[in-house]
């Protein structure tokens, strides 16, 4: 059963545009098509203009999130059957544009690689073998390891779009995964980093993050263990 | 703007850059790789990535099931189980000398993993845990053995991320999203590799990267079939450019297909999901798999399992009667399947809108991951021929490269163990050449070259679209250089794409700029896509036989007696029938013999 679907996208290349501007296109769908192959046939047959980045094509790369009908979303693991036969799309939002739906990423991981978003500990056992860590304190961190790095969650934050000094919560996400690992030495380096100013406090709850995230990591959660090791840390 | 510059113009436009060393691809075995590099050289070394994506994209990162080493974590094992598994599993086709390397070095190079920061899942003891997977035994062949090293079922991911994170602290120099088209060789093939030619998608400039060692880390090229787990990227490019370069690419002819792949989308459902416990079922609701590997059954090697999937189909067993069969893994239950098996329960309920727990799932083989690819050496160490020769300067690791460890197919996990055992390596005798190798000569011929390619390609104003000779490409490999072959399906598939590649020297895109022109990738991405099906086509026919992946219904035994060697083939420079040339198998210790699951 193919469905036919008009497909709004924002477009703006600044080679050739002086803004950002909507254009309509007509696709034919099968309802388990994904966005993504929606901008696929467009690409591929209609206007090999539209620019995007894409790669793995099943939600595990975390290149191809951009704002669906509204939403946050990796374009890759949207269906039409969900998403209707008219649906919008744009670059997300709080980033630098750099072509239709192309953001400039590199403040994103600027804020990922502020967060000392490595294990630091160079000690190594004396037996050689592996460090222990128990399946009870390696799900400390479980949960933020699945982090692809998409910036749908720090793309949708309020406090973002308004301050983009905000840390913001992809990187929170990075930093909980290594606070909260036994293995790891730069403990209290890393909370440090998260008690600036521009760092964990700035969160206001607003859940955005949470809904936006394709890997359904609970953000607001980490956020909140983040901050009680801040205040545990400091003997508050 | 003027879309045809004078060469004065372009060469003058080209950035360069000096580097110690340059390594393509920020996968596994490139990010491995640059972190040795940087351990062994120092901090004030020059270690550059290139990636046409963001690093953490890298392919490495969707591999699920888990990475093999004999660590006897959770039961007896010994790495000279897995080398055998590995000879085997490849059927026959490995060279022994090499696996022996990497099954004995996958111990400490996971142990070096955990020390990284690797997140593996744990045994109760602490200590990684480990599972079973298709093709590792215990004993020589006795049963299946828990052998994988896991994350749950993104093993990859945390790969990827973890490798990353490192080369972040250890100050690699990142060059994200460059396209690399050609290799500095200033001297022809004799004279070895100075550098690399990209192109920055965000300018679309022409950048030299120079230096004294090159690493290809490029990945695969399973995009030359329809129905493929690989990602759209993965298109082949560091193969296609050394080949190009008059390189010979190894064992081409062996391609595998992953048995469960989800239907008509390709992407993989994970070998644990049947480690765990999961088996195939076909149209009648039978074990098919009994019959076919009584001993391994659902657990047999890929080869073996996708074969006995397509035979179940051509004798009107699949579902309904198509194209594909069951994976049943509702007796899983909740627990194993929501924490073991997540993202894979996530996929199917994604894709397929059905509960992995109540429902079966529909599945067909995949292609899956290239067996062949450039020539190393165990060290990494491109191979000018079959002889031995070795191009100063040249390195490739991972699934670019064909050391050989996988021979006719390769075993699940193994894979992931390859690009860390052998980036590894490549990256310590990289630090070691670089200590006595001269400054690099620049290649301008190359940098002009690139700079005239794009020129012309920008500027043509009629011709086809790379998207419509892509489609012809990837459903006539999949239909006729796939899972069942035949010299007549081959020698037919050989002339068409020939066919294609004669149209796709008229492509025309539609973008004509410079900013982020993915247009343009994609059509240098489909020239390196059928470079990759033409050495695939080309090595295919002339082997007799049928061994591992490689599977021809006009000969359908394995002959040891005229074929237990592999394939080196290089490209005719005037477009007509590659030259093969073949080199022996190394056997050192498991004499050949017949493959029985």
């Amino acid at each position: 059963m193919t469905m036919d679907v008009e497909l709004r996208i924002r477009r703006f290349n600044p080679e050739a545009d002086t803004e950002a501007h909507w254009e309509a296109y007509r696709v034919e769908a099968e309802p388990t098509d994904r966005v993504l192959d929606l901008l696929h046939q467009v690409k591929w047959y209609q206007d090999g203009t539209l620019t995007f980045r894409r790669s793995c094509a099943h939600g595990v790369c975390g290149s191809d999130a951009m704002l669906i009908n509204g939403r946050n979303l990796l374009a890759c693991e949207y269906l039409v059957k969900d998403a209707g036969t008219r649906i919008t799309v744009e670059p997300m939002k709080g980033l630098p544009v750099i072509k239709d739906l192309l953001v400039d990423m590199e403040p994103f991981w600027e804020q990922y690689r502020s967060v000392m978003p490595y294990l630091v500990n160079d000690e190594v056992p004396e037996d050689g073998r592996e460090r222990r860590q128990s399946p009870e304190e390696r799900a400390r961190y479980e949960d933020t390891s699945r982090c692809i790095l998409c910036a749908a969650c720090t793309t949708a934050c309020p406090v973002f779009w308004t301050d983009g000094a905000y840390v913001g919560p992809a990187a929170i996400v990075n930093a909980h995964r290594f606070i909260m690992d036994t293995r790891d030495h730069a403990h209290e380096e890393r909370l440090q980093i998260m008690a600036d100013p521009d760092g964990v406090w700035r969160c206001r709850t607003v859940f955005n993050c949470v809904e936006a995230c394709p890997r359904d990591i609970r953000i607001t959660r980490a956020i909140m263990e983040v901050t009680n090791e801040i205040s545990t840390v400091s003997g508050e | 703007m003027t879309l045809v510059r004078t060469d004065a113009a372009a060469r003058a436009a080209v950035r360069t850059h000096d580097l110690d060393a340059v390594v393509v691809g920020a996968g596994g075995a490139g990010l491995y790789a640059a972190l040795e590099l940087k351990q062994d050289l120092g901090p004030q070394a020059r270690i550059g990535v290139i990636s046409k994506l963001y690093p953490t994209r890298s392919h490495t990162g969707a591999a699920q099931g888990g990475v093999c080493a004999a660590l006897a974590n959770t039961e007896e094992d010994h790495w000279e189980w897995h080398w055998f598994d590995t000879v085997k599993g490849g059927d026959y086709l490995v060279d022994q000398d090499a696996a022996e390397v990497m099954c004995r070095d996958a111990i400490e190079t996971i142990i070096k993993l955990e020390h990284l920061g690797l997140p593996f899942d744990r045994t109760p003891e602490g200590l990684i845990n480990q599972r079973r997977f298709g093709g590792h035994t215990r004993n020589y062949g006795e049963g299946p053995v828990r052998r994988s090293c896991y994350a749950a079922d993104r093993t990859g991911h945390a790969i990827l991320q973890t490798l990353y994170q490192q080369c972040i602290r250890a100050e690699i120099l990142f060059y994200d999203e460059y396209q690399v088209v050609d290799l500095a060789m200033p001297g022809g093939p004799d004279g070895g590799v100075s550098g690399v030619v990209a192109l920055q998608l965000a300018t679309g400039e022409v950048h030299s990267f120079r230096a004294r060692a090159v690493l290809f880390a490029t990945g695969g090229f399973g995009k030359i079939y329809k129905v493929t787990s690989n990602a759209h990227t993965l298109t082949g490019d560091g193969v296609a450019v050394a080949w190009r370069r008059g390189l010979p690419l190894e064992d081409m002819e062996f391609f595998q297909f992953h048995p469960t792949g989800m239907y008509k989308l390709g992407f993989l459902l994970s070998e644990a999901m049947r480690g765990e416990g999961g088996i195939l079922l076909n149209g009648e609701g039978e074990r098919f798999m009994e019959r076919y590997a009584p001993t391994m059954k659902d657990l047999a090697s890929r080869d073996v399992v996708s074969r006995s999937i397509y035979q179940e189909i051509a004798e009107g067993r699949g579902i309904d009667g198509k194209d594909y069969v069951h994976l049943d893994v509702r007796h899983l239950g909740a627990q194993v399947l929501n924490e073991k098996l997540p993202d894979m329960s996530g996929f199917i309920r994604t894709y397929f809108g059905i509960e992995p727990l109540t429902d079966l799932v529909p599945i067909q083989p995949t292609a899956h991951y290239a067996m062949g690819g450039i020539p190393t050496d165990i060290d990494g160490r491109v191979l000018a021929d079959e002889l031995g020769q070795t191009v100063p300067g040249f390195y490739a690791a991972g699934e670019c490269a064909c050391v050989s460890v996988h021979g006719a197919n390769r075993l699940g996990t193994n894979s992931l163990l390859d690009i860390l055992v052998f980036g590894r390596r490549a990256g310590i005798a990289m630090a070691q050449e670089l200590r006595s190798a001269a400054d690099p000569e620049p290649d301008l011929e190359a940098e002009l070259a690139v700079s005239r390619a794009v020129s012309e390609l920008r500027g043509r104003q009629d011709g086809e679209r790379a998207a419509t000779i892509r489609a012809e490409l990837q459903e006539l490999m999949f239909t006729k250089c796939g899972v069942h072959r035949s010299g007549r399906l081959l020698e037919e598939c050989r002339s068409e794409v020939r066919a294609l590649r004669e149209r796709a020297r008229h492509l025309v895109i539609d973008d004509k700029g410079c900013r982020y022109n993915t247009d343009l990738v994609e059509a240098l991405e489909l020239g390196f896509l059928l470079d990759c099906a033409e050495a695939t086509v080309e090595s295919a026919v002339a082997r007799m036989e049928s061994r591992g992946a490689h599977a021809r219904e006009d000969c359908p035994e394995r002959d040891d007696a005229a074929w237990l060697k592999h394939t080196f083939a290089f490209r005719d420079p005037d477009g007509g029938d590659a030259r093969l040339a073949y080199k022996p198998v190394t056997v050192t210790k498991f004499e050949p013999k017949p493959r029985v699951y």
